[in-house]
């Protein structure tokens, strides 16, 4: 019964979501309030039947249906109750669900904070949305639909991957969904001041909290990952250039460069059509990465069960909603005025600069990422992209990034004098360069790039040290010290140099270490010794393990009792559990490989790694900045303003 | 010129420099980077180059693990049912890995043995590397029309 009541609910919302796409959107044509006057309540109607189809979805995982067959291919009798609940979104028809969840909590949310916006706008902004959610929701329902039956019933359901079976995958895939999913209210912002063919800086004030939030949850959702895979895969990696974290690390850049160009969008009126193109890019790598990972083209840890079909879907639905909103862009756009001309030296042009890179390297990660299956798709081979090409060519292409990020906030809009921009600067360049060599030395690290990417995160660092002190100098009476935008954009810089100075120091001097060891024998990594001490066999709720004991010692005095797993789970998989012991300026970290030879001997993985705290600390902060940076009120006050002035304009 | 339109000139020539430089430098990694994916017929088939680093798909075969008993050292076999590999491997195997089930190895190849420097066992059970399931598609068409034109010659 519930399962159905699910189907129908998701039939329901896939019918209010038809609606919305064209109800509003006819309206704002015809110029019929009535019409348009309905987005709103659709947009929460078919919220409201999504919330209930994903709560129903949740109540047969917990209640353990088995007659589900989505349940029983990721559940069974042992999972604790809070892996049963993740589960929902464990595998591809969940999580598709949730997708479509989030798509519309966010346009509820756009239908409830634009009471100031046109309602002719509004109407197309959430038609828009609508569109969207009725291509998700048509592949949820015909090509991945999680409420099928499963007749008879199994007696016991396989087991949810062994890999998810964390906390934090519990949070990831929704944090990344929001995210990626809120691309799509920019998108649809662009989308719809294209059809009104009309862009005022107003339209860039009302987008740039949504995309700054959808940004800082994208970041937030690539640490966790990040974090996820150093803890649970088992070789203490961060970052692989994987197929899919490229997916995901697109739209992250292009989103970076939208944060961007719309401020100087929203400030002075210039790079409108470029905030458009970057807006409608947004989402279109969102929705290529939901491509990528769910069509089974590519061979990756996160690959889902591939399926061509859906696959074939995805294609189609991302070439009409890319294909449509640039044919939308290319006939609007010419008539769109340009803003005033970029001077030289201006805040705008550094900013146009920062674009400019951030896109190249979007475009190298894109081509990397496609070039095989390119390849493959015409039959000339089957090649991989060794992550070198990623990684070499990041850090080239970010080096000039680093160097203009303090200048931006430095320099004024309009025009500036170079001369002034750079003078209280220089004596801080010295000190960074000075400071990252002494840094380099003490910590013993002689590789030219990471000696030059210290320098380059203390450059940023005190740059933003220089631009916070200006503005206590100039502080004006009255006035609020820093404005929400100006401390957030400060934050996300110093997340920039923190997430550097994590980069450079855990990848030139990790010592990574894998031996054989019995118990008894210990294994030294630079001051500290590695002691395995034993091995004992315990058994989990749905698995069955094996764990060492291992002391590490720092000068014959204990700091640590590391506990590494080895679990075979009941569906045979076999899954490493590392003991890491976390550190603000070092992580140990200790992974079993498994048994080798006699004497409970094992293959072990012991390694040493400075810094590595700092790369997330610096997502957190990026992601900190992004959301403050969106409660700027100035965003808002204007808002409410214009919609002061708008029923003013209307009575008289 | 009008200097605005002369300042747009330079803009767009610094532009084109710019993206040329940038292309030339990502075409150059990219190919420097490129890891070609090979069966063990591909080698038989002596379509590698000695000592160029490229993939090695397969599956393991049943009962060619040898450890040795005193370091990380592990030997196994590559095979697409058609050609078998020797593969040499220092270090720590994958939890997934396992005889029977596919791989996919990166190294390089010396006097016929493979010398892996990576190893990747993929995370689902039932699931087969695409590139692997495609070589041993082809290994099998190939012993099969091997057989039949085998067949033809007999008398």
């Amino acid at each position: 019964m519930i399962p159905e009541l699910g189907q129908w609910c998701m039939v329901l919302a896939l019918l209010l979501a038809g609606i919305q796409a064209i109800v509003p959107m006819a309206g704002s044509y015809l110029g019929d309030e009535a019409l348009m006057r309905s987005a709103r309540p659709l947009a929460y109607g078919q919220c409201l039947f999504l919330l209930l189809a994903f709560l129903l979805l949740a109540q047969s995982f917990v209640a353990q249906d088995f007659s589900v067959a989505y349940v029983a291919q990721n559940s069974n009798l042992d999972l604790p109750v809070a892996y049963r609940i993740s589960a929902v979104w464990g595998a591809h028809e969940g999580s598709l669900l949730l997708w479509t969840l989030i798509l519309s909590l966010w346009t509820v949310a756009v239908a409830v904070f634009s009471r100031g916006l046109p309602l002719s706008f509004i109407s197309r902004v959430l038609a828009v949305l609508g569109l969207v959610s009725v291509g998700f929701l048509i592949l949820t329902i015909f090509a991945s639909n999680p409420f099928l039956r499963h007749l008879p019933p199994l007696a016991d359901g396989n087991d949810l991957n062994p890999l998810l079976q964390d906390p934090g995958l519990i949070i990831h895939p929704p944090m990344l969904y929001v995210g990626y999913v809120g691309f799509s209210v920019a998108f649809a912002f662009a989308v719809a001041a294209l059809l009104d063919g009309r862009v005022d800086q107003q339209w860039v004030r009302w987008s740039r909290p949504w995309t700054n939030v959808a940004w800082s949850f994208l970041t937030l959702g690539i640490g966790l990952g990040s974090w996820w895979a150093y803890y649970e895969l088992g070789w203490g990696g961060w970052w692989f250039w994987d197929p899919v974290e490229n997916a995901s690390f697109m739209p992250w850049l292009i989103g970076a460069a939208l944060i961007h160009s719309q401020a100087v969008t929203e400030k002075r009126g210039t790079l409108r059509t470029w905030t458009l193109l970057l807006s409608i890019a947004a989402f279109s790598l969102s929705l290529m990465g939901a491509f990528l990972v769910r069509s089974g083209v590519l061979t990756s840890v996160h690959a889902f069960a591939s399926d061509p079909t859906r696959g074939l879907y995805i294609l189609i639905f991302l070439g009409v909603v890319t294909g449509g909103a640039l044919l939308i862009y290319a006939l609007r756009a010419p008539r769109i005025a340009g803003g005033p001309p970029l001077g030289w030296c201006s805040r705008e042009a550094l900013l146009l600069l920062n674009n400019l890179l951030l896109a190249t390297a979007c475009a190298m990660v894109l081509l990397g990422t496609l070039y095989p299956l390119l390849v493959d798709a015409l039959g000339m081979g089957k090649i991989s992209v060794g992550p070198p090409y990623f990684g070499n060519l990041f850090y080239w292409l970010m080096a000039p990034l680093v160097l203009l990020i303090p200048l931006g906030p430095l320099t004024r809009w309009q025009g500036d004098r170079w001369a002034d921009v750079l003078q209280p600067l220089r004596l801080f360049a010295v000190i960074a360069a000075v400071a990252g060599l002494l840094l380099a030395w003490l910590s013993g690290d002689s590789s030219v790039k990471s000696v030059l990417g210290l320098i380059g995160a203390l450059w940023v660092a005190l740059g933003t040290l220089v631009f916070l002190l200006r503005r206590v100098a100039r502080r004006q009476p009255g006035r609020p010290l820093l404005s929400a935008e100006m401390l957030g954009m400060s934050l996300g810089h110093v997340g920039v140099a923190i997430f550097i100075i994590g980069v450079m120091l855990t990848e030139a001097l990790s010592i990574e270490r894998d031996v054989r060891l019995e118990p008894g024998q210990t294994e030294t990594i630079g001051a500290y010794q590695f002691r395995y001490v034993s091995m004992r066999h315990l058994d989990g709720p749905n698995y069955r393990a094996d764990e060492a004991l291992i002391q590490v010692l720092v000068d014959d005095e204990l700091v640590a009792e590391m506990r590494p797993q080895k679990r075979g789970y009941r569906g045979g998989q076999v899954m490493t559990e590392a003991a890491i012991n976390p550190g603000l300026f070092r992580d140990l970290y200790v992974a079993l490989g498994e048994p080798v030879g006699a004497n409970e001997a094992w293959a072990m993985r012991l390694y040493h790694k400075p810094m590595i705290r700092w790369i997330w600390l610096g997502a957190i902060f990026m992601m900190l900045g992004g959301l403050i940076s969106a409660a700027e009120s100035r965003l808002y006050r204007r808002v409410r303003q214009s919609a002061a002035e708008g029923a003013a304009g209307a009575h008289a | 010129m009008h200097p605005l339109r002369r300042q747009r000139m330079i803009a767009i020539v610094a532009l084109l420099l710019g993206l040329g430089v940038a292309s030339t430098f990502v075409l150059l990694a990219l190919n420097e980077n490129l890891d070609v994916f090979y069966s063990p017929t591909d080698i038989a088939d002596g379509k590698v180059e000695v000592g160029r680093r490229f993939k090695l798909g397969g599956v393991v075969l049943e009962d060619s693990t040898r450890r040795d008993p005193q370091s990380l050292l592990v030997n196994f076999v590559v095979t697409d049912r058609f050609r078998e590999v020797p593969v040499r491997y220092q270090g720590i195997l994958p939890d997934l890995f396992k005889e029977g089930q596919s791989v996919i190895a990166t190294g390089s190849i010396e006097n016929g043995i493979f010398t892996a420097t990576q190893v990747l066992a993929k995370h689902d059970e039932t699931y087969m590397p695409k590139e692997v399931a495609e070589a041993i598609d082809k290994a099998k068409h190939r012993t099969a029309s091997e057989a039949t034109s085998n067949g033809g010659s007999a008398p």
